[in-house]
């Protein structure tokens, strides 16, 4: 087992044994935070995918986060006003089921992701950035101007849910679901990186030349990561609207892109548990700085341009002294 | 004669004011290495580039193995049985020199939308990737990373990538540059044999090397081919001499 293996098993075990110890303490908000670090944490390995591994720098990730969030939004908000979610010409109800949830989550911000990365990756470099930025911002004005869906006040879902066989309302339980989906991700996200695709987009992120001259083309590697992606990241955002049963147009703002983004550099570009890290940090700084200061985000700005300018690994490539994942 | 299996027709390509291609004609006939020099700035590369795709010719057309391969993308080409490699050594710096060689195969074997088993624990792949490394002399340094090899190393692996892509016809632009006596010995050697599997169309600045491997010389200057032969014939002719050989005593 090398360095970095076993501080990747050091963090899942960190992550697990504070909302343990939290539940025997009766101290439930603790269980509730790490299940925001969790749950960024998949938002994060979502967005790596892209960034990390294609060199996709999308600024439009709460595009996904969004559209996970608002598939949970709507569907337990029909449940809950046993409104039908369409009547004709076959009825569809809304649901409160976990999975089936989930799944349309991942559909939705697929296929969201498809079509913005269809557009956008025919574009480059700081336009790429540009344009899934603007996309995103086009969501979050539709969903402040769609008032069947709460509008600028966002929907509350009153009660988590429901997930067969456990108790979603309490924290501990809501945490275990959130942190068996992260163990699923990163092991599938493991698996596709060291897999055919994640060479050849790994090789299309350093060389395009290169990749064409084998015979590939870079624009699909992209296109089916930038899918896969913003699928991982739509399934974080269903989650955190159900950790805090409320959906807003917030979920969709660039403040929100820039945070996603925040975790995958704090964390490690290009490693599939750098998200993990960066996370984690990120909800502990906001915790920390932000009983201190209401401006808490300048530090995390000055940190970040730390890592940015001293630490292009994050804190995976200081504690494992290499730079990138790659030999 | 046997049906060339790459045939340049007519292609032309300017910068600006520099004309880079003027009306070329070049074929690469089976069995054969076809070598096209010319000095710096002629146009060698550019003309490359239009055979193998990235870059569309003004006029003229490209055809490969009995199609039309002018309008398609580079992939596409290097699909159809192009084996390339650059001047400047275009490879994924950070993989190692196995993972470069496993990508030719892979690029070449397709299946590139597999996402669970690793491509590195493929066998199938690891024996064409290593046999490669092993032809161009590179099988110890597989595990070394890229950009730690020297650039001579470096040109050795492209050629190894080409290699595993099974192609049809190679492109190589100036592969043994950078790469010492023995290097280049050792190379010439190969694509010696090489021919025999697959022709070559090798840019070259090395003199002895193409006088002694070319079955053919296309002689490029100032964007045309001022003549194309035999090695004797290139040799004899008094154009070539003083356009570009100039009257030293020639190999
Ligand atoms: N993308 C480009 N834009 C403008 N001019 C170019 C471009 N590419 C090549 N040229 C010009 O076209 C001419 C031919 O260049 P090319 O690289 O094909 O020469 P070459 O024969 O390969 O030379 P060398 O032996 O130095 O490799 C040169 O004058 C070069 O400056
Ligand atoms: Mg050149």
């Amino acid at each position: 087992m090398d360095r970095e293996t076993g501080l990747n098993l050091a963090l899942l075990g960190v992550m697990l044994a504070i909302p343990l110890w939290a539940m025997a303490a009766d101290e439930p908000f603790l269980v509730t935070l790490t299940t925001r670090a969790v749950i960024f944490a998949i938002a994060g390995i979502g967005l790596n995918v892209a960034l990390g591994f294609g060199g996709l720098v999308s600024f439009g990730h709460a595009a996904f986060f969004g559209v996970g969030g608002y598939a949970m939004g709507i569907l337990a908000s029909h449940a809950q006003g046993y409104m039908p979610l369409i009547e004709w010409p076959i009825l569809v109800e809304g649901t409160k089921s976990m999975p089936v949830i989930w799944l349309t989550a991942i559909c939705a911000s697929a296929l969201t992701a498809f079509a913005i990365g269809a557009l956008s990756l025919r574009t480059a470099g700081v336009y790429f950035i540009m344009i899934t930025l603007a996309f995103a911002q086009m969501l979050y004005y539709f969903a402040i101007s769609w008032p069947a869906y709460g509008g600028e006040d966002g929907l509350s879902i009153y009660l988590r849910n429901a997930f067969p066989g456990l108790n979603t309302m309490d924290p501990i339980q809501f945490f275990a679901i959130c942190y068996a989906l992260l163990l699923a991700v990163l092991f599938l996200v493991a698996r596709a990186a060291r897999a055919p695709f994640g060479l050849m987009l790994n090789a299309a992120r350093q060389n395009e030349d290169r990749v064409q001259a084998v015979g590939q083309t870079p624009y699909r590697l992209y296109l089916v990561a930038f899918t896969i992606s913003g699928a991982i990241t739509g399934l974080a955002g269903a989650l955190f609207a159900d950790l805090n049963r409320f959906v807003s147009p917030s979920m969709f703002s660039w403040q929100t892109s820039g945070e996603i983004m925040v975790f995958v550099i704090l964390g490690g570009v290009g490693r599939v548990f750098g998200p993990v890290a960066g996370a984690a940090l990120f909800v502990l700084l906001e915790h920390v700085l932000g009983g201190v200061s209401d401006y808490w985000h300048i530090y995390l700005g000055a940190i970040l341009l730390a890592v940015v300018l001293y630490a292009r690994g994050g804190i995976f490539g200081i504690l494992t002294g290499r730079d990138t994942a790659n030999g | 004669m046997a049906d060339p299996i790459l045939d340049v027709r007519g292609v032309s390509k300017s910068f600006g004011a520099v004309t880079a291609c003027r009306d070329i004609d070049l074929d690469v006939r089976p069995g054969e290495i076809h070598a096209l020099i010319g000095p710096n700035g002629a146009g060698k590369s550019t003309l490359i580039k239009q055979v193998a795709g990235g870059l569309a010719p003004d006029s003229g057309r490209v055809f490969f193995d009995g199609q039309d391969v002018t309008g398609l993308p580079t992939a596409a080409r290097a699909r159809l049985g192009m084996g390339r490699t650059f001047q400047i050594s275009s490879l994924a710096m950070e993989f190692t020199v196995l993972q470069n060689a496993v990508l030719g195969a892979l690029g070449h074997r397709g299946g590139v939308f597999r996402f669970f088993r690793p491509a590195m624990k493929d066998a199938g792949l690891l024996a064409r990737a290593r046999e490669a490394l092993d032809q161009v002399g590179l099988a110890e340094f597989e595990a070394l990373r890229t950009s730690e090899l020297s650039h001579g190393q470096r040109r050795q692996l492209e050629v190894a990538v080409a290699l595993t892509l099974e192609p049809k016809v190679f492109l190589m632009d100036e592969p043994m540059a950078g790469l010492g006596a023995e290097g280049s010995h050792r190379l010439m050697a190969f694509l010696d044999s090489l021919r025999h599997k697959a022709p070559i169309l090798l840019v070259e600045h090395d003199m002895d090397a193409v006088f002694t491997l070319a079955d053919r010389v296309s002689v490029l200057v100032y964007g045309e081919i001022i003549a194309t032969g035999t090695v004797d014939e290139i040799r004899a002719n008094e154009q070539v001499r003083s356009a570009y050989l100039g009257d030293e005593a020639l190999p």
